[in-house]
């Protein structure tokens, strides 16, 4: 077991040494920064002061290994456009981003479990397939168009809800969060209902095979034929034997939604760190960019890191057949 | 009557018997006719200034334009009849959809089958890249891609296949590993064939069941991802107008209730993703080989 853990805890710093190799090489190796930064009518001092500035006129490998030894002590430069330090600007977008994934995924996992469970209890009942055949809906039809048809409904002809923005904020813990104020919260439910709804058509999907599966078991008929009440067999029994896999992809989809929520919030204008990484592409922001992908590179690898060390806890033959 | 002696034949008698997935078949046959016919059938072609007034811009469903003609599905910001843009955008992104598609499958299918073909360093290596990559969502990697190739067609559709090949090489190298167990590929691999000969011509043929059915799913991805990124101006260039920048185009105007710029691209776009998904479902049914009697 310590060999296995030992063995990829070594695979994910490998990973992240090329991603970092890659993602520098790529971002610093496309388009070139210096026409973003200086104006073009700049007298040459002027010029080689900025290029100084921001390093841009030693050799790649030099800015990299300045870059590293820099990140190490938790130093991702300065922004280019917002010219304040990129680890400060990521960090006052996160909690947008944070609220928002939390509450499509809460929210898509507290309404899509009780469903699926209906649908696979029910199989043949209407409503069991209109359920089914809504979540092919909300696998295939792309995000963004869900966003737009929202906006359009809710917000352009109902007006019941804004359009965009995070609305007021309340400031808990030295951190701003929208959802303490009903204003706020208004602001808050369109984008969460959009960014949830895939994940929603995955739990309603896995709390239905689950049911399914369960439902034929033995644990079920003894419950039954013990005469318990149909409600408490699904409440007491169904429910605790389909958790694990709904709780393992809970987890895993956290950090995916982080990532879906590009989409999201570039349509409803939600000020998280999606808005930031596509503005910062459109504007050559190299320093957020890279700080960007980096976090993200590493949040999944910890991810998966952290599931392939869970269930090699669970499964001893998975250690063991990576030691043989 | 359909002959049922053939492979083709007994899939075709199966797929007949869903009414859904014949009339979503149905569906995107016509809409490649439509997509690969746009500039015959297309009432204006949006692209030429020219024929373009500003008199007609943002005008609704059913306005008569200023070349007498009805624009049936309105007009957008620059009096282009949208009828034609949709039909103009539904090539591009039926052609993206395609080709993004098409590329992905031969170079997964190509990876997976040889890796599993060849076992040793060369499956650890392919396999695990394969693993790494799937961990991530396709859409952060084709945003990533498109951030570092910059803009264009050919910069879009090689973020699109690396974000999907790793698709295909799981689904091959699954089916091969199975495969190459069996008596004929040990019988090729003894006869003096090259190596590459029994791996794309012997071993490839055999897994291509769950291959289609996979490619059928991604090339509705690969359409719903390019629609996505030239939504937020990260896809195609300007000079190719897809469904999603024609979405994208539309979005300032919804807030002020000019909701058909934006609405029906967004339906070309949904139908035709939809439809494919069906085909798919239909397909995946019929060659899963566990749902068999």
């Amino acid at each position: 077991m310590a060999g296995y853990v030992i063995q990829r805890c070594l695979q994910a710093v490998v990973v992240m040494f090329v991603m970092s190799v890659i993602v520098f090489v790529g971002v610093y190796a496309i388009g070139n920064p210096m026409e973003v930064l200086i104006p073009l009518d700049a007298p040459q001092d002027v010029r080689e002061l900025i290029i100084a500035r921001f390093g841009l006129d030693r050799p790649l490998w030099e800015q990299y290994l300045v870059f590293i030894g820099n990140v190490a002590q938790g130093d991702f430069g300065r922004s280019f456009v917002y010219a304040t330090p990129v680890l400060d600007l990521i960090l006052s977008r996160l909690p947008a981003t944070l609220e928002l994934t939390l509450a499509a995924v809460f929210g898509a996992t507290f309404i899509g479990v009780p469903l699926g469970i209906w649908a696979g209890y029910r199989p043949d009942a209407v409503s069991s397939k209109t359920i089914m055949g809504l979540s092919i809906l909300g696998f295939s039809v792309p995000t963004f168009w869900v966003g737009l048809i929202l906006i359009l409904t809710f917000a352009v002809s109902l007006g019941w809800l804004p359009a965009g923005g995070r609305g007021p904020t309340v400031t808990v813990f030295g951190i701003e969060w929208s959802f303490l104020t009903p204003e706020g919260l208004s602001h808050l439910l369109l984008p969460a209902v959009n960014l949830s709804l895939f994940k929603l058509a995955m739990m309603i999907r896995l709390a239905r095979a689950g049911t399914r599966e369960v439902l034929l078991t033995d644990t079920i008929k003894f419950a039954r034929a013990a005469g318990l009440s149909e409600g408490t067999i699904v409440m007491r029994h169904v429910l605790k034997l389909i958790a694990v896999p709904i709780v393992t992809v809970f987890g895993l989809e956290l950090g995916s939604t982080l990532a879906f929520a590009v989409v999201t919030e570039t349509i409803f204008s939600w000020p998280g760190l999606g808005k930031l990484i596509i503005d910062s592409i459109t504007s050559l922001d190299r320093p957020v960019m890279v700080a960007y992908l980096i976090l993200v590179a590493l949040l999944f690898v910890t991810i998966n890191l952290v599931i392939d060390l869970t269930y090699a806890a669970l499964d001893p033959r998975i250690s063991r057949g990576a030691a043989s | 009557m359909i002959d049922t002696s053939t492979p083709l034949g007994r899939f075709w008698a199966g797929f007949r018997e869903n009414p859904v997935a014949v009339a979503a078949l149905t569906m995107v046959a016509a809409i490649v006719l439509v997509a690969v016919a746009a500039p015959l059938i297309a009432p204006q072609d949006p692209y030429d200034l020219g024929g373009l007034s500003l008199l007609d811009a943002r005008r609704p469903p059913g306005h008569v334009g200023s070349g007498g003609y009805v624009h049936l599905l309105g007009t957008d910001a620059q009096g282009r009849d949208l009828l034609s843009a949709i039909l103009y955008g539904l090539r591009i992104s039926v052609q993206i959809g395609l080709l993004a598609g098409g590329v992905a499958l031969a170079i997964g299918a190509s990876l997976g089958v040889t890796a599993a073909y060849a076992g040793g360093i060369v499956e650890t290596l392919v396999m695990r890249i394969v693993d790494l990559q799937l961990s991530f969502p396709a859409i952060l990697l084709a945003l990533v891609l498109v951030a570092l190739l910059g803009q264009g067609k050919a910069q879009l559709v090689t973020a699109l296949v690396a974000a999907q090949y790793a698709y295909f090489a799981r689904t091959a190298y699954g089916a091969a590993t199975a495969e190459r167990r069996k008596d004929y590929i040990e019988a090729a691999t003894a006869t003096p064939l090259s190596r590459a000969r029994v791996v794309f011509r012997h071993l490839l043929p055999n897994c291509m069941p769950p291959l289609i059915v996979v490619a059928t799913v991604q090339i509705a991805n690969s359409i719903a991802l390019e629609a996505t990124l030239s939504f937020l101006g990260l896809g195609l260039p300007v000079t190719e107008p897809s469904l999603g920048m024609l979405i994208s185009n539309g979005f300032v105007y919804m807030m002020s209730g000019r909701y058909w710029i934006s609405v029906y691209p967004g339906v070309a776009l949904i139908v035709l993703i939809v439809a494919i998904n069906l085909v798919g479902d239909q397909v995946r049914d019929q060659l899963n080989p566990r749902l068999h009697r």
